[in-house]
């Protein structure tokens, strides 16, 4: 465990090392060049005391190369910790393959956390050790932000879309998390703990919780019970509106002849949204559900759609779009 | 220096020239428009600092103990709104600037004196608003208003408040035009650009920024009052809207606001080193461009404040980069400075004490921002402690100690008495001291994970809680080391020793008239020969490298 007084959060996540090693590194830069100008000027400040109070000293003027050193000394060290932490963060930002992903869904003041098979957990998030874990967040009402220390990570939920952030935690124990972008009245208590479990605990852990209906399910419910099935088709084979089956992971045609990637914030803006980006051969006919599904619906949603589509795995050939039977009155 | 005519004390001075209420109320001066901004901002500064004392106690504890979760919200508001737009940004350019510029550069008053007193009446009707509004019920949304809580689901006085800080922002583009024509048109004969004091480059740059960014804020409270009152959906997701484009322009203000509060700090602290060093300042031209760099790379690092927020990752990028670039022109004033004490004559009034302080917090405040600028380490400490941290470094390490530094230069001239200097050297000691202890622990504390706006935090981190009462301890430091001078200050308005005309000895404009000056500044319009710092007369000249200030003619 931490010392006594640690001056550094636990580390407990592949990319804590990362950060630290760099966070290290500029504190010694900062120390150094601290301690050298406090140094410098308390000695000049003491060599060169007024001694005698009519005294005058000559003036100097300045010199070029000095400047020219101390311009080009400290843009060379700032690049070096430019590079260092874009380097960092860019790895960090690529989404991982094969990552288990969690429903995160943010609003004054509460976390609400929906596994991809069904467990549902409030302010309390299991997840495995050594596995990578994709969170994919929303909001019901402002902005809230999901910061765990011990991992360094931290990302904003933003309403309107779909954030995500991503980490692989590195040794079981029980982590604090809480929520960094102020929220209102109770921002301070919108926290709670990452239970960082072995495999097998937390394989005990998901079928002791295993009597929820998966995301994926619930979606396909809504599905139904909201009408899509009627242009989608009962299985999403497609009909009056698009195919759903395989496109999630793929490019989609618009009628405007671009292409976009259909990933969980297109589907999301698809559905609240209609008209903003239209699948090429299909008219402006599909009526937005802005205001009639809660952030936790919309995800599930979003899950059956995932769902339609083959699990993607390395190897895995994206499924051909348009090939779906009747999906494709084409032009 | 020229030969002035430096009235007799006994004589008519600005102070003295006319009585009554109505003659400080309708003065066209602006040395007393500055000393009515002195009075205000004094007070806004005691109201914000009572939250920051507020807000401390209350951390001593991880439990709320103090005050409600809704009340300490309002609390760290309203001290960030207070002491950023009435405080902070208002400071040393309406006090010091006002009194100062039109003295440094030889003229009567500024360019235009009516427009003066308007953007004080202005200060004082936005600084009204905003009062009303802490009174009505106060405003819990964060000095940064950030939407979608400030436009739908906050229930306090958002409207008023940001209309008060709207009606402020009319006072600082008021006062940067005043600014900026004076400097352009009323300089004495002889008093080329690059025979201006380097006070006077700083308050340049720092208007250009008043008049460029303030009409962005505006613009952005503007549209948070309509979206709040009649939800014209440009914030919001469900109605077409985006919560981030607030952010943008927000920050794209509020940033280069940072160089509004520091900048005319740097100025300060180019006078005191130069002149308490007796030596002209190391560098002149690089510490004159180094201040309109910074006012102009300024406006492009906004995004640096959008890390976490959803912003693309090569936008995150392109502003780290330039976050990165904005450093460069302060380590160059950094060291200008530090170069400038070579060989010097330092002496160790109190005005070169805090200018020394403000040299060592500034460059830990300045080189702290590298971490933030850093991408990957900016994703674990943003919205924590060391975001705190920072920029208190620079907006009270930086501001606050060289607006002090410049108030106790310039109080013989401004108020026609010396303070008392044993306590002077006190103040500053205990400012210094207790700053740190202030502020230092809570670098650690962002560290390790303390987020910030957080009226409570969990009790097992014992050493959260050492580094908060630390941070406590050292507040009261800082509390008790800014109450000394404003005793002592008042006090010695009455009691202190009668000033001299130049008690410093120095050859900037400003001395070469009578303590207090008359209400015209100068008898006769002075006729600058020579350089800014010039104690010694060139040829005396020690040459340093190959470069040489171009002879000026007049």
């Amino acid at each position: 465990m931490q010392s006594w007084f640690p001056l550094i959060p636990e580390s407990a996540s592949t990319y804590s090392g990362d950060v630290d090693a760099l966070y290290f590194y500029i504190s010694g830069v900062t120390v150094f060049f601290t301690l050298l100008i406090s140094f410098v000027i308390i000695f000049f400040v003491i060599k060169y005391r007024r001694r005698n109070p009519t005294e005058i000293p000559r003036p100097i003027e300045g010199s070029m190369k000095l400047e020219t050193l101390w311009s080009v000394i400290p843009l060379l060290i700032a690049m070096t910790i430019f590079f260092w932490g874009a380097k960092v963060y860019f790895n960090q930002y690529r989404p991982p393959q094969n990552a288990i992903e969690v429903y995160v869904v943010g609003k004054q003041w509460m976390w609400k956390f929906q596994h991809a098979t069904g467990q549902r957990e409030i302010n309390e998030l299991h997840i495995p050790v050594g596995r990578k874990i994709r969170l994919i967040m929303a909001t019901e009402d402002v902005i809230h932000d999901v910061f765990v220390p011990a991992f360094r990570i931290k990302t904003d939920v933003v309403p309107g879309r779909y954030t995500t952030e991503w980490f692989e935690a590195t040794k079981p124990g029980r982590y604090h998390f809480f929520c960094a972008e102020y929220c209102g009245m109770n921002h301070s208590g919108m926290g709670g703990y990452v239970v960082v479990m072995d495999p097998t605990e937390f394989e005990n852990w998901l079928s002791g919780n295993a009597n929820q209906m998966s995301p994926a399910a619930a979606g396909q419910q809504m599905f139904e019970s909201l009408g899509c099935a009627s242009c989608h088709g009962a299985n999403a084979e497609g009909g009056r509106g698009p195919a759903l089956l395989g496109v999630y992971g793929n490019n989609v045609t618009l009628n405007n002849g671009t292409a976009v990637r259909a990933d969980e914030g297109y589907v999301r803006e698809s559905i609240l949204n209609p008209q903003a980006k239209i699948v090429t051969g299909f008219g402006p006919i599909m009526p937005s559900f802005q205001g009639q599904l809660s952030e936790e619906q919309l995800l599930q949603l979003v899950a059956y759609v995932k769902s339609l589509s083959t699990p993607k795995t390395e190897t895995a050939k994206p499924p051909p779009v348009a090939a779906k039977p009747g999906a494709s009155p084409k032009k | 220096m020229e030969e002035f005519v430096i009235p007799k004390q006994a004589g008519a001075n600005y102070l003295n020239a006319e009585h009554g209420l109505k003659s400080w109320l309708l003065t066209k001066d602006h040395k007393r428009i500055a000393l009515l901004y002195l009075g205000a901002i004094s007070f806004f500064f005691f109201i914000g600092s009572l939250y920051a004392m507020a807000i401390r106690l209350e951390l001593l504890s991880p439990q709320a103990d103090l005050v409600q979760s809704s009340t300490y919200n309002k609390m760290f508001t309203q001290h960030g709104i207070i002491m950023v737009f009435f405080f902070l940004i208002p400071s040393i350019p309406s006090t010091l600037g006002n009194f100062l510029i039109p003295m440094m550069i030889g003229a009567k008053d500024l360019a235009f004196p009516r427009i003066n007193l308007l953007s004080w009446y202005i200060y004082i009707l936005g600084g009204g608003v905003t009062i009303y509004a802490l009174l009505a019920g106060g405003v819990d949304t964060g000095w940064t208003f950030y939407v979608p809580y400030s436009t739908t689901f906050s229930n306090s006085y958002v409207i008023a408040a940001g209309l008060g800080i709207f009606i402020n922002g009319f006072s600082s583009i008021l006062t940067g035009l005043n600014f900026i024509v004076t400097i352009h048109t009323m300089r004495a004969p002889g008093m080329t650009w690059y025979r201006l004091p380097l006070f006077v480059w700083a308050h340049y740059a720092t208007s250009l920024i008043m008049i460029l960014g303030t009409p962005v804020i505006a613009i952005t409270i503007l549209l948070v009052t309509l979206e709040r009152l009649a939800h014209i959906g440009i914030f919001d997701p469900a109605a077409g809207g985006d919560p981030i484009l607030f952010q943008h322009l927000f920050w794209f203000y509020s940033h280069p606001a940072v160089y509004i509060m520091v900048l005319p700090g740097m100025g300060v602290i180019s006078e005191l080193i130069a002149n308490f060093s007796r030596k002209n300042i190391f560098g002149y031209k690089f510490v004159a461009f180094s201040s309109l760099a910074i006012a102009v790379f300024g406006f492009l690092v906004w995004g640096h404040h959008l890390f976490v927020a959803s912003q693309s990752v090569y936008a995150g990028m392109i502003f780290s980069f330039l976050s990165f670039a904005v450093a460069i022109p302060s380590a160059i004033k950094v060291f200008n400075w530090t170069a400038t004490l070579y060989k010097g004559s330092i002496s160790y009034d109190t005005p070169m004490l805090y200018a020394l302080g403000f040299i060592g917090l500034f460059t830990i405040g300045g080189m702290t921002g590298l971490f933030l600028a850093a991408l990957a380490v900016d994703v674990h400490l943003s919205d924590t402690y060391f975001v705190v941290a920072h920029f208190h470094y620079i907006m009270v390490g930086g501001t606050l100690l060289a607006y002090l530094g410049g108030l106790h230069y310039w109080w013989p001239k401004i108020s026609g008495r010396m303070y008392p200097e044993g306590w002077g050297r006190f103040s500053a000691l205990v400012v210094f001291v207790g700053f740190n202890l202030t502020f230092a622990p809570q670098f650690v504390l962002g560290y390790l994970g303390m987020p910030r706006r957080y009226h409570t935090y969990p009790a097992d981190m014992v050493s959260w809680q050492v580094l908060h009462v630390l941070s406590t301890a050292g507040a009261s430091i800082l509390g008790f080391g800014l109450m000394v001078p404003l005793i002592y200050l008042a006090w010695s308005l009455r009691y202190g020793r009668i000033a001299e005309a130049n008690p410093w000895k120095l050859p900037g404009l400003e001395w070469q008239t009578a303590s207090p000056p008359p209400t015209e500044n100068f008898l006769t319009t002075p006729i600058v020969t020579t350089e800014a710092y010039e104690f010694a007369p060139p040829e005396h000249k020690e040459v340093v490298g190959k470069f040489e200030r171009q002879p000026t003619e007049v």
